[in-house]
């Protein structure tokens, strides 16, 4: 197996007696990009936040290049800034303008001198085609463009894994297609992400792995031939099968 | 009618006698609101992110332990100096202090006293307030900022203050026009003061309503002047209503992505295009089908 950046053993999480994920398993290796797919309640957006140690996990370990990382005084802050994360909400710093945004991170976590982390923030706002809204504030740009944003401010880190959670639900359909379409570029470019979506056609083109998940536990994963073209459980094709006939 | 005319001219005769002292006391009064506030508010902020530290039973024993201890020791503050008048508090300090020093330690200066005083009372005020900031703010802000990797001072500081002093400057507006008033009671410990100047004044004169007058107007006039700065330091918070487009072309904000990292980006070879385009036109003019 190629190098295993994230590897996810035995997870757990329940909220009081609320089982929300099961026995969780498996690995995300570089240049991957998984999409996690479910429908609502079934855990998806509760295991990536896990990852990211958004949310303790009850039991379970998450072992980052072999490293235990919800082991007790685990510096958080420091293995967060390798993991990038996208969210439903944009969760875009509002005090600052777009460019400050992606500016932030850099000079208080990694560092770098402004001039330095401008540039690169920059490079990245160029990337997803945001870099004449630089002087604004979140407020004043549309949900789609809030996501581009968001997506620069998160490479604007270089992580080496990048979480997406459900970074198109909070779109008007006309907007979802910039999103992705910059997150298509991503992939191809090789960057590693793990994708919470219901964007199914994003799930069967873009990513080299689905797994589908249920009721807190992981039901089926394979590559999106084996999940979409011949899915082995019931569930799955349930799952599916609303998706095709809309 | 004649009354009135009697009033202005008591209101004359108090200010030509005691008019510099007036307006000394004013000056004072603006002095300890203002630094009373000021420092009030960062106790406060102190107080407020203190209260806000996050733990969870996956920290060790000691820091849980000390967080508590924290919060427990900002909320004994707040619920004393917030529950007792602000007069008594100044008497308690200003005498407190040499009573329990027999007198080795006692205010030889008026002004370290009422600070003081004022300060800690609006700390307690401010304490609530930058809690009740904080909490409004959206937690997707503070996930936001812990997801690039943030610790909480940072988060704090960078994310979250910025937009809770957006938040509570009414607040903060609220404990400055209520010091700029309430100072009045620091005559008790003989701070000099607007109310002490009428107490000067009308111990002297015993024109009681005239001055009384004198300081309706001026305490007014205080507020009012504070509360129209507020409101516009409240507008340059916010910041402009609009922005600058960076780039002059409408099209090229619609070009999304550009998947070739290495050669460059769609400006890039825009600009080179555009520049290219304005030396031809320069040299040969503008070709007539292009217009």
């Amino acid at each position: 197996m190629a190098d295993k950046i994230l590897q996810v053993n035995h997870l757990s999480k329940a909220f009081g007696s609320n089982q929300v994920l099961r026995d969780i398993d498996f690995t995300v290796a570089k240049g991957d990009v998984t999409s996690i797919i479910g429908a609502s309640g079934s855990g998806k957006s509760t295991l990536l936040r896990c990852i990211n140690l958004l949310e303790i996990p009850t039991s379970g370990e998450i072992l980052y290049h072999g490293e235990n990382v919800t082991g007790r005084g685990y510096n958080a802050a420091a293995y967060r800034s390798h993991v990038g994360m996208v969210f439903q909400s944009f969760n875009l710093f509002n005090n600052m303008t777009v460019l400050e945004n992606c500016i932030v991170g850099q000079v208080k976590v990694l560092k770098k001198s402004r001039d330095e982390a401008r540039t690169h923030a920059m490079y990245y706002l160029e990337k997803v085609g945001m870099a004449p809204y630089i002087n604004a504030k979140p407020r004043q740009i549309s949900g789609g463009q809030k996501q581009r944003v968001a997506i620069a401010r998160a490479l604007a880190m270089d992580p080496e894994v990048l979480l997406f959670d459900e970074p198109t639900s909070a779109l008007d359909p006309e907007m979802v297609g910039e999103v992705l379409n910059v997150m298509r570029s991503l992939a191809r470019e090789g960057m590693t992400m793990l994708v919470v979506t219901h964007e199914m056609a994003f799930a069967r083109d873009v990513s080299n792995h689905v797994v589908y998940m249920n009721q807190g536990v992981i039901c089926e994963e394979g590559t999106p031939a084996e999940v979409f073209g011949n899915p082995q459980m019931q569930e799955t094709r349930d799952f599916l099968s609303r998706f095709r006939n809309a | 009618m004649g009354k009135f005319v009697q009033l202005f001219a008591d209101i004359a005769k108090l200010w030509g006698k005691y008019g510099s002292s007036y307006i000394t006391g004013m000056r004072n009064t603006l002095i300890l609101a203002l630094v009373g506030t000021v420092i009030g508010c960062l106790i406060g902020f102190v107080c407020g992110v203190l209260n806000t530290i996050p733990y969870t039973k996956n920290d060790p024993l000691p820091k849980r332990f000390l967080l508590k201890l924290v919060r427990a020791i900002v909320r004994i503050y707040v619920e004393v100096f917030r529950g007792t008048p602000m007069v008594l508090q100044a008497v308690f300090v200003f005498y407190g202090l040499p009573y329990f020093t027999d007198s080795a330690l006692k205010f030889t200066n008026i002004w370290v006293a009422a600070i003081l005083v004022v300060s800690i009372n609006t700390g307690a005020y401010m304490a609530e307030s930058v809690r009740g900031g904080i909490i409004s703010i959206d937690p997707g802000q503070t996930e936001g900022a812990k997801a690039i990797g943030m610790n909480h001072v940072q988060t704090m500081t960078s994310v979250i203050l910025p937009q809770a002093l957006r938040n509570i400057m009414p607040q903060i507006g609220n404990n400055f026009i209520i010091n700029v008033k309430d100072t009045s009671v620091m005559f008790i410990i003989g701070f000099p003061d607007f109310f002490a100047a009428h107490r000067a004044a009308v111990g002297a004169s015993y024109l009681y309503f005239p001055s009384a007058t004198v300081e309706m107007a001026g305490y007014l006039t205080m507020t009012l002047i504070a509360s129209f700065l507020l409101r516009w330091a409240e507008k340059r918070l916010d910041g402009s209503s609009s922005y600058e487009l960076v780039q002059e072309d409408q099209l090229t904000m619609t070009a999304g992505t550009y998947s070739h990292p290495d050669r460059g980006t769609p400006f890039d070879e825009r600009s080179k295009e555009y520049r290219d385009q304005v030396s031809q036109e320069l040299k040969y003019g503008r070709t007539r089908g292009e217009r």
